[in-house]
């Protein structure tokens, strides 16, 4: 067990350092100059050197990379060139919105989806399994911005239930302010009592995170379904069966388990796959997360914060794929021998 | 009078086409819509009312009309007609799907196969390279090249090609070692058949199957990335039709002219649609085990 649990993190740190380098890959392949976007296009000379400075493009590749690595050690990701602070800073503000979401998002997605999967696995071959067969190939197939744009217009422009955009009502800043602890909004509302703004959230909430459940309600009934019918077409399934357990009892404590392993995987892919489709979910519906972030940093070609997010994002989600194939190991021995 | 053996017998089993053809009737309805899909994209200045409205041509007079007889899926804020953008629109999808694909699964199964049928150090290497592009989720990778490359539709194939061919190294790899661990191939080592010839005529043969169904499935996925990416503006530039492009000029008309939003994204939800119901219907029918049932 400690043999793989080193193996694993050992693979985990090399796939770092690869992402590490890729990054500053991509970074380098920028055309045009981005000293010139931070420091405006009538900079003198002199402010212009000073900006490459301060980017980090002075010197030979070589050393610039050694610079990058030296800054990534010391918790360094640069400057952005749109908001003009540290990216460091600009993402400690950001990413815990964006995690909320997706958390909101998941916290739907994953009893929704298990119920449906399970559903349709119950009445294999029947016509309510085609209909949700088909209903959760269209929920992966749904074009986030699409279906963003469909909720807005129909939920808040025209109906008027929840609110157009945006993380809560910002007139709540003047009667109710928000003591900021750990930058995600409902925990810090729910911590400092303060309801006003933890309701007023909640319905902002509710449409971006349904956009964002879309797809991983759609992949974790599609697991859940498939897995579950193979394993009740087995034969320990059919002596279950026939010693008299219901049909509730089968799934529940029979078949269900070794269904459960695969499932958990999926869900933390799917968390990743979250956090980016996230991004253009973000945009729509103005929500002050990486999304928004990213998408502003795309048309001010601001790199730094680019570089910073791709890197970031993609250590989540090693961290995340670490996590559950140790947790995987712990559950299931069989893991631990390959 | 002599018989002839069953044609399937002649046949090796993984061209096999009853194998191949899903028994699926859903299936066969989606492999009728996306044969639509595909001739409509090659005729189509042919099938297209204003093929010039394709390239750049303007209409200023006729912005903004609702679908009617001249313009079936009415025109956009320029003047052009959007039946005609949508159709040339496809021809953008399907050019990045068929080049990433194809990209992917000719280097991602040879590095796979190397990997599964070498083992050791090869293999290691191979798929710490593998770990390493899918650290990205896909859209994120070719989001920030997508930044930094040149706008075009060889820029998307790039950016999309880049993190989707690791899938088939991995599907490829696993495959390759599971059948060269086989009797036969042991077999056919021991009487001296030359590696080359192990790969060629059994190991890519037989991971050929989960490599379709695999392509089938990853098609949806592509088309929705390609979208998103234009959605964001960094896919391609105008007058190229692209349908997460048009979305994108559209939006902020949804609510007083639906049609310039609608048509487009209704392409690509029906296209990512199809390909995921075939693939899915694909990844039941060929299931060796289900072969038997």
């Amino acid at each position: 067990m400690t043999r793989f649990v080193l193996y694993r993190v050992a693979q985990s740190l090399f796939v770092v350092v690869g992402v590490v380098l890729l990054t500053f890959v991509i970074v380098r392949l920028v055309p045009g100059d981005p000293a010139v976007g931070y420091a405006g296009s009538r900079a003198t000379p002199g402010q212009l050197a000073a900006a490459r400075e301060k980017l980090g493009l002075d010197g030979s590749v070589f050393t610039q990379l050694q610079h990058y690595i030296a800054d990534l050690l010391n918790g360094d990701l640069g400057v952005s060139i749109h908001t003009r602070q540290t990216v460091v800073a600009d993402l400690t503000h950001f990413v815990p919105a964006s995690i909320e979401l997706v958390l909101f998002a998941m916290v739907i997605a994953v009893p929704v989806g298990f119920a449906i999967g399970r559903f349709a696995a119950r009445h294999h071959g029947k016509a309510a399994d085609i209909v949700m067969r088909i209903m959760t190939v269209l929920a992966v197939s749904f074009p986030a911005f699409w279906l963003g744009l469909i909720l807005q217009t129909t939920f808040a422009s025209t109906l008027g239930w929840f609110p157009i955009a945006g993380e809560y009502t910002s007139s709540l800043d003047g009667t109710s302010p928000l003591h900021v602890w750990t930058n995600l909004t409902l925990v810090d509302a729910a911590i400092t009592g303060n309801g006003p703004v933890f309701l007023s959230t909640l319905q902002h909430l509710v449409l971006p995170g349904l956009v964002v459940a879309a797809y991983p309600v759609g992949a974790i009934a599609q697991l859940t379904r498939a897995g579950l019918t193979e394993e009740l077409g087995q034969d320990h399934i059919r002596t279950v069966r026939a010693l008299g357990f219901s049909s509730r009892e089968v799934i529940g404590r029979f078949a269900m388990r070794p269904v459960l392993s695969p499932i958990l995987t999926l869900i933390a892919l799917v968390f990743a796959y979250s956090l980016v489709n996230a991004f253009i979910v973000e945009s729509i519906f103005n929500w002050p997360g990486v999304g928004r972030y990213t998408t502003e940093a795309i048309q001010s070609l601001d790199t730094p914060a680019i570089a910073g997010v791709t890197l970031v994002v993609a250590i989540i989600y090693v961290l995340i794929n670490l996590v559950v194939d140790i947790a995987q190991a712990f559950i299931d021995p069989r893991v631990r021998v390959q | 009078m002599t018989v002839s053996p069953p044609l399937t017998s002649r046949i090796p089993s993984w061209i096999n086409p009853s194998r191949l053809m899903p028994r699926d009737v859903l299936s066969v309805v989606f492999i009728v819509v996306l044969g639509i899909l595909v001739l409509a994209a090659l005729f189509a200045p042919w099938l297209t009312p204003y093929p010039a409205d394709a390239n750049g041509a303007t209409h200023p007079l006729q912005s903004l009309h609702a679908p009617s007889a001249q313009h079936w899926f009415g025109t956009d804020g320029v003047g052009r007609d959007i039946l005609t953008r949508v159709v040339f629109g496809a021809r953008t999808s399907l050019i990045v799907v068929i080049a990433v694909l194809l990209f992917s699964i000719v280097f991602g199964t040879l590095t796979g196969v190397i990997a599964g049928y070498a083992g050791g150090v090869v293999r290691d290497v191979i798929m710490r390279i593998t770990d390493i592009f899918l650290a990205f989720p896909a859209l994120l990778l070719a989001l920030a090249l997508a930044l930094v490359l040149p706008r075009g539709i060889p820029t998307l194939i790039i950016c999309v090609a880049i993190t989707w061919w690791p899938w088939y190294t991995r599907l490829a790899a696993s495959v390759a070692a599971s059948i060269s661990r086989r009797g036969y191939v042991d077999s056919a080592r021991t009487l001296g058949v030359s590696a080359q010839r192990i790969v060629l005529r059994h190991v890519l043969p037989n991971s050929l199957t989960p490599v379709i169904v695999q392509a089938s499935l990853d098609a949806g996925g592509i088309i929705l990335v390609v979208a998103t990416l234009s959605y964001l503006g960094l896919g391609v530039s105008e007058p190229t039709p692209e349908w997460g492009l048009m979305v994108q000029q559209g939006q902020a008309l949804i609510t007083t002219n639906w049609w310039v939003v609608t048509f487009p994204a209704l392409a690509i939800l029906i296209t990512a649609f199809s390909f995921n119901m075939l693939g899915e219907g694909l990844r039941v029918s060929l299931d060796p085990k289900k072969a038997g049932r």
